[in-house]
């Protein structure tokens, strides 16, 4: 069920890829589907009556959460992280040269 | 300790074809604002000492078989592994000799931007990106080189900051996001089901426990996310818009090979040797590779840009290749791989020539051209041998890989997409006769009387990708054939045994 | 002098207070870097907050008195060497046999100073993370002060 919800948020962060005509809008877009799939992945590594997978002193190592996707879920969010900061820089140099964030003017390019 | 006396020293090469690439694209950004020839020096010194490496891992798997190096010394499942059997050596050596000879290229090709430094520091970053793909043996560790690669790539799109090299990168990221999204979704839907990451161990629990309706949707979310970075046609509209838009020598290493290490190279790895390749999946490759073949051949039919058409017909190329491997018999990866070898020498080749072609005359429309051979000789000539190796003229390596394909599909009783195939191979023939009459031959241009030669560096790489073209048909040698290609085919076909051999060679 | 630092950035309150946690918040930032591998936090959410506390500096007092504490030229010198750093420490690692091997001493486990190369790694990719985006954010402020001087 709560699987179902990821798929959600993902899909409307791809409804707004595709449809919303503003740049900054389309970067939003981006960043919801990445939270989306990072979301769907930490959630798989869930246990039952788990607790947080942090080994103290005199800790017995019972019911743990699965700490494997945690790790890589981190690594996506830097990763993501880097892609937004990329495509900020790339879309204020285009507002610099087209002078407008919409979409549909920026076609220099076609055929 | 008692495992370094175990192993051979050359064993322990493997992590050097991401590590040297790494540090010298931060020592030059260290550098590089100081020292003025340092960038150019230091850079193609590492290209140089990559393929020496990449040459010396092929005489490597003759002698040991698959190598496999547990990083950190953690025995695999628990650790990171990495591989090196035929099919990585094969694209390794494709990599390292077209980032050498390209960066021997852009010695003087750069010079017209400014902040050479911040070029080879995101180009070593690529080639760092691209290396780290191929040689992993575990699904996430592809996953953040493939992020490398990639991010590296959309900057360097966006190098030289003009209006449409802006849009083009702009367009690249948004699309090359959304299939990171996918395959990272793939990934996790992967993991939930098997609960591991490395690749051989996927492959053995897979086959032990069967598919199912999860290991259908995993491969639609990989073919859709990897068929993006690889440019098939549903997913092709970044490219011709990318691809134009970077200098010169990042279109001849984005077009040659990176969207085959990071698209072509991770969907076989993945499909044969993971997931395990059935026949609706192999439908599904060739009907993909048949569309992409048409598609890109008719739209590079009416391009007046030299480059834009150059980009479609390297989508069109790339569906030559899918289709060969997609087929699944032996003939038909052979003749595959070998294609996917030549299409990154004669593509690259052609991109440096339309790239001393700007440089020379300052545009790209063809419309304005005509005639360089007589001002440009070199440029002429190796691009003469680049578009009739591509076209399938004998005796030039393209020839012999095209014609395996048909070969091959006439072997499996395909007779359809064989037809199909000798159509496009005659249309490709068609827009490159074009590109060849209306920028090179005929009768030269007012405009364009005080044109010169380029400058050596890019005359001789231009001259040593030629030389490869002409003589790549020697590769089917039965000698040279026996060593080089068949191994590689060999670790395709074996699909998932692929699992065994890999447990096999942990000491 | 002092009618042009009470020109740019915020209002005095915000200066008062920002005075008082700077401090406070880079040392937070160590504190985590350094317990990685003790207690959530390590090498990036460490190196996070560190650029945090720059950029806090920079939001409350304008740009140029954060500039004079940490110019670009020194923070992209920062980030090369974290870099550097990491990959020396991870080819280090062949003395013990394997790429990344964990030569060092390891202590008692749950100490401080245990568990090998681990705490180096933190604070290698604390320079890179914390100096990188400080990096990204001055470089997009003075893009967006170019577009504004048009």
């Amino acid at each position: 069920m709560i699987y179902l919800m990821c798929l959600i948020l993902f899909s409307v962060g791809l409804y707004c890829i595709l449809v919303k005509r503003n740049l900054i809008k389309i970067i939003i877009g981006i960043g919801i589907v990445e939270y989306a799939v990072n979301l769907f992945f930490v959630l798989v590594g869930y246990r039952v009556q788990g607790r947080a997978p942090i080994l103290a002193k005199d800790q017995v190592i019972q019911n743990m959460v699965d700490p494997l996707p945690q790790a890589l879920v981190l690594t996506a969010i830097v990763i993501g992280l880097a892609v937004t900061a990329l495509i900020v820089a790339i879309a204020i140099k285009i507002y610099e040269k087209y002078g407008t964030f919409d979409i549909t003017k920026i076609r220099r390019l076609r055929g | 300790m008692m495992n370094l006396a175990a192993l051979p020293v050359t064993h322990n090469l493997l992590p050097f074809f991401v590590v040297i690439p790494l540090g010298s694209a931060f020592l030059v950004s260290l550098l590089g604002k100081k020292l003025r020839g340092f960038p150019d020096t230091f850079s193609n010194l590492t290209t140089f000492s990559l393929l020496s490496l990449s040459l010396l891992s092929l005489s490597l798997i003759k002698r040991f078989g698959t190598v496999v190096y547990r990083v950190g010394g953690w025995i695999p499942p628990i650790g990171i592994c990495m591989v090196l059997d035929s099919l990585t050596g094969l694209m390794l050596v494709t990599i390292n000799l077209i980032a050498f000879i390209v960066t021997i290229y852009s010695i003087s090709y750069m010079k017209r931007y400014t902040a050479k430094w911040k070029f080879y520091t995101l180009f070593l970053l690529m080639l760092a990106g691209m290396n780290g793909v191929i040689v992993t043996g575990d699904m996430f560790n592809l996953f953040v080189f493939l992020e490398i690669g990639a991010i590296s790539s959309y900057a360097l799109v966006a190098f030289g900051v003009e209006h449409e090299e802006l849009e083009a990168s702009f367009k690249y990221t948004v699309m090359g996001s959304i299939a990171s999204s996918f395959i990272l979704l793939g990934i996790a839907l992967l993991y939930s089901y098997t609960s591991s990451l490395n690749m051989a161990d996927i492959s053995r629990t897979l086959t032990q426990r069967g598919g199912g309706q999860v290991v259908f949707f995993v491969s639609v979310l990989f073919l859709v996310g990897f068929g993006l970075k690889a440019a098939l046609v549903p997913f092709h509209a970044w490219l011709p818009d990318a691809h134009p838009s970077a200098p010169a020598p990042i279109s001849a290493m984005l077009s040659g090979v990176l969207i085959k290490a990071l698209g072509v190279y991770a969907l076989a790895r993945i499909f044969f040797n993971v997931l395990g390749m059935t026949p609706i999946s192999s439908s599904i490759w060739m009907v993909l590779g048949t569309v992409s073949m048409v598609i890109g051949g008719l739209l590079a039919l009416g391009q007046e840009d030299m480059k834009r058409l150059f980009a479609y017909s390297s989508i069109s190329q790339i569906g030559y290749v899918v289709l060969g491997i997609g087929m699944g018999t032996t003939l038909g990866i052979l003749a595959g791989l070998f294609h996917l070898f030549n299409h990154a020498t004669f593509k690259s080749l052609l991109f440096l020539n339309s790239g001393s072609v700007e440089y020379a005359t300052g545009t790209r429309d063809l419309r304005k051209m005509g005639g360089l051979t007589s001002k440009m000789p070199v440029t002429g000539y190796s691009s003469l041998v680049g578009s009739m190796s591509i076209s399938g003229i004998p005796p030039l390596s393209g020839f012999w890989s095209k014609l395996l394909i048909i070969l091959a599909l006439v072997q499996a009783k395909h007779f359809i997409f064989a037809s199909i195939a000798v159509l496009v191979s005659i249309l490709t023939l068609a827009y490159y006769l074009k590109v060849q009459r209306l920028a090179f031959f005929g009768e030269l241009k007012g405009s364009l009387k005080g044109v010169k030669e380029v400058p050596l560096t890019m005359k001789l790489s231009m001259i040593a990708l030629s030389i490869i073209c002409i003589f790549g048909g020697l590769l089917l040698l039965p000698g040279l054939q026996k060593n080089f290609l068949n191994l590689a085919t060999e670790v395709l076909v074996n699909g998932n045994n692929y699992a065994q051999v890999i447990f096999r060679s942990i000491k | 002098m002092n009618k042009k630092t009470k020109d740019t950035g915020m209002t005095l309150i915000v200066k008062t207070i920002t005075r008082l946690t700077v401090g406070l918040i880079l040392l937070y930032g160590i504190y985590i870097v350094t317990h990685g591998h003790l207690s959530p936090g390590g090498g990036f959410a460490g190196g996070v907050i560190i650029a945090l506390s720059f950029i806090h500096l920079m939001l409350a007092f304008g740009k140029d008195l954060a500039l004079r504490k940490l110019s670009e030229g020194v923070a992209s010198f920062f980030e090369n060497l974290g870099a550097i750093m990491f990959l020396t420490i991870a080819i280090l690692g062949f003395v013990g046999g394997y790429f990344f091997f964990n030569f060092f001493f390891k202590g008692k486990p749950f100490n401080l100073f245990s568990a090998g190369i681990i705490p180096l790694c933190n604070i290698a990719i604390c320079l890179k993370v914390g100096a990188g985006l400080f990096g990204v954010f001055i470089a997009l402020v003075l893009l967006g002060i170019d577009i504004k001087k048009e």
